[in-house]
């Protein structure tokens, strides 16, 4: 068991350095002069530029700037990304990572809830479906999670913006409060902004949960102990929701890991529609003025999350079924 | 030369009873039902996905002729704009209305369509190549060039896609050829992995090995006996990835970085959807619900022919 976590620990280090120097690179090679970017100052000469340029190292090789950008240097005032010195950002001049750590609590309410939302309503109506196969429920509930799957989630949003905000005037056309003072501590106004996109961001993890889950039911239901359960008489609910479900959601935490990293880089569209003050609306507003190192920091620290959500399903995976140990 | 179904066919017990309705057929036809014909008569008997195989056609098809409809049947041109009746509903002269500039809604769809399925489908055809390519690659000479392809697809299947697809596409603003390749190079990690999985199941067959004893060489026993078997599931993750990106395509100009005005795509019509909601909401349903119902359609006949080819998978 160890020796595995140790493999699969050690596995993650040269996917991470090559996602550092991809994206280093996508940067570097993409058009534009990032001092002209970064300050901005048409009065600037030539001589201020190339001052600039060598206070910041970027007249040195390409490869001895991955190392500073990687690892630091006194000289060119940085710590390296290795600790957590992403930069400044070219518009606030602020530091990117306390750029990023503000965003946090926004997206993770709001992913946090759209998992919740999926798993719960995910979970649910694909163990019923199961039950129940081939009934109305069953093919009602196998089409939309399809649909859900085909549905542009922005068009969705914007779809349930036009009918519940604009038309309805029931819920909040975006934000995350009603800017009024207070209103921040008012929990019901706060549920209200929240309510659309978590939906919105929820659908697609409904339709591939209730799907997960009920072709793993089905496996599970054909199973001898199943048999046996009933055999002895046990309540057919009992059967299924105790003995058949609980064998039915082990493949689930493999689609998990994967899951919560997502919720942690955000959701660049659904944050977008409705204005969401979270971290990929941050993201791609810093695409859009190609502030390169808050890009560079979002690249980096989603794909972080996306290596150890995976490493965190396989181990989690390896936890609960123990028969993944023997073989 | 003995029936080959007739042979075996009786001593396998069929146990439901479409494989009854399969043995029967099967039997009572002259000659032996190779592999495609089953599958064609599968599909034949799914109604859903015959249904969005129509869709999908008529939608194809409307598109490619956009220009003859256009100018012969609806009489107005996608990009001439006319500031005398922005934002018109649904009317005769205008059957789904006009846009903020006063042009035909239902034209600009027509020829969205065009750019839009051209995306998907060429930039999903790339994605294919690439992926069956490096897929038997790696599966069939393992071993270190396994590894390091295995390598490079995990890497870049960490780094967030639509992440990735900002920005490269924001920092060098492709035009729509070049918006396609992106697609398909960034698409084909996944048609790889599947790929080399089968290649691995398939290359220790008996028939394969058999066609090494007989002397042929890597390159024959690839293209004549691996590739042929891993079709079917290629075909199958072709049709759900070309729905795939055409959300991918639609999410991106909706954004504003696809494809650039006035060229219209169905992404970016909706660009500007969020001032229309109170002048125009026919602009925001329309080609949204284009979008959805090629996508739904595109990924149940995915389904269907999973079902049709490889029930194994169902």
């Amino acid at each position: 068991m160890k020796a595995y976590l140790l493999r699969r620990l050690l596995q993650a280090i040269p996917t991470m350095l090559a996602i550092t120097m991809l994206s280093f690179l996508i940067m570097r090679l993409a058009p534009g002069d990032p001092v002209l970017l970064m300050t901005f100052d048409p009065t600037m000469t030539r001589d201020d530029r190339i001052t600039l340029r060598h206070q910041l190292c970027l007249d040195r090789p390409l490869t001895e700037q991955y190392f500073i950008w990687m690892f630091g240097n006194e000289e060119c005032d940085t710590n390296g990304i290795i600790r957590g010195d992403f930069g400044e950002s070219f518009y606030t001049n602020r530091p990117v990572i306390d750029m990023i750590f503000e965003r946090i609590p926004a997206t993770l309410e709001l992913t946090g809830t759209a998992l919740a939302l999926g798993l719960i309503i995910g979970v649910s109506v694909g163990i019923y479906s199961a039950v129940k196969r081939g009934t109305l429920f069953d093919n009602m509930a196998r089409f939309w999670s399809v649909v859900f799957d085909a549905i542009p989630a922005f068009w969705l949003g914007l779809m349930m913006i036009l009918l519940f905000a604009v038309t309805l005037g029931w819920l909040p056309v975006g934000g995350r409060y009603t800017l009024v003072s207070d209103s921040n501590k008012d929990i019901f106004d706060h549920l209200k902004h929240l309510l659309m996109p978590a939906f919105v961001l929820g659908t697609s993890w409904i339709a591939l949960f209730s799907r997960y889950v009920r072709t793993e039911m089905l496996e599970v239901i054909r199973q001898d102990y199943i048999r046996a359960a009933f055999a002895k008489g046990v309540q057919p609910n009992k059967v299924y929701f105790w003995h058949a479900a609980r064998n039915a959601l082990i493949p689930v935490a493999t689609v998990l890991g994967p899951a919560v990293a997502g919720l942690l880089s955000g959701a660049v569209i659904t944050e977008q529609i409705f204005s969401w003050p979270g971290m990929g609306r941050l993201a791609l507003n810093a695409v859009f003025q190609r502030d390169f190192p808050l890009v560079m920091a979002n690249v980096i620290i989603g794909s972080t999350l996306v290596v150890f959500g995976n490493l965190l399903s396989d181990i989690l995976y390896v936890f609960i079924d123990p028969r993944i140990r023997l073989k | 030369m003995i029936e080959h179904s007739k042979l075996i066919q009786p001593e396998s017990e069929p146990t439901t009873v479409e494989s009854l309705d399969e043995f029967l057929e099967t039997t009572a036809s002259a000659e032996p039902l190779t592999f495609g014909k089953i599958a064609i008569r599968r599909l034949l008997r799914d109604r859903l996905t015959i249904a969005a195989i129509l869709v999908l056609g008529i939608l194809v098809v409307l598109s490619i002729l956009a220009g003859v409809i256009s100018t012969h049947v609806l009489h107005w041109d996608p990009n001439s704009t006319d500031l005398m009746v922005t934002f018109q509903t649904p009317s005769s002269t205008h059957l789904l209305g006009t846009d903020q500039l006063g042009r035909d809604q239902l034209t600009r769809l027509l020829f969205g369509g065009r750019v839009s399925l051209a995306i998907g489908f060429s930039g999903s055809l790339i994605a294919m190549t690439l992926g069956v390519f490096i897929g038997i690659t790696a599966g069939f000479f393992g071993g270190i060039v396994d590894d390091l392809i295995m390598f490079f697809i995990n890497t870049l299947q960490s780094i967030p896609t639509l992440f990735l697809l900002l920005i490269i596409v924001a920092l060098f603003s492709p035009s729509a050829i070049w918006l396609t390749m992106i697609f398909g190079f960034l698409g084909w990690m996944n048609v790889s992995r599947i790929v080399r999985g089968e290649v691995f199941s398939v290359r220790e067959r008996d028939y394969v090995i058999a066609a090494r004893a007989l002397g042929s060489s890597e390159l024959t026993i690839m293209l004549r006996h691996i590739l042929p078997n891993i079709i079917p599931i290629v075909i199958i993750i072709a049709a759900r990835d070309i729905g795939t990106l055409i959300l991918s395509e639609s999410a991106l100009s909706f954004l504003g970085l696809g494809i650039q005005p006035p060229t219209a795509t169905w992404g970016n019509m909706l660009s500007k959807a969020q001032q229309y909601f109170i002048l125009g909401p026919h602009l925001v349903i329309f080609p949204g619900l284009l979008i959805t119902i090629t996508v739904l359609s595109l990924y149940l006949v995915g389904d269907g022919l999973r079902d049709a080819l490889d029930p194994r998978l169902k």
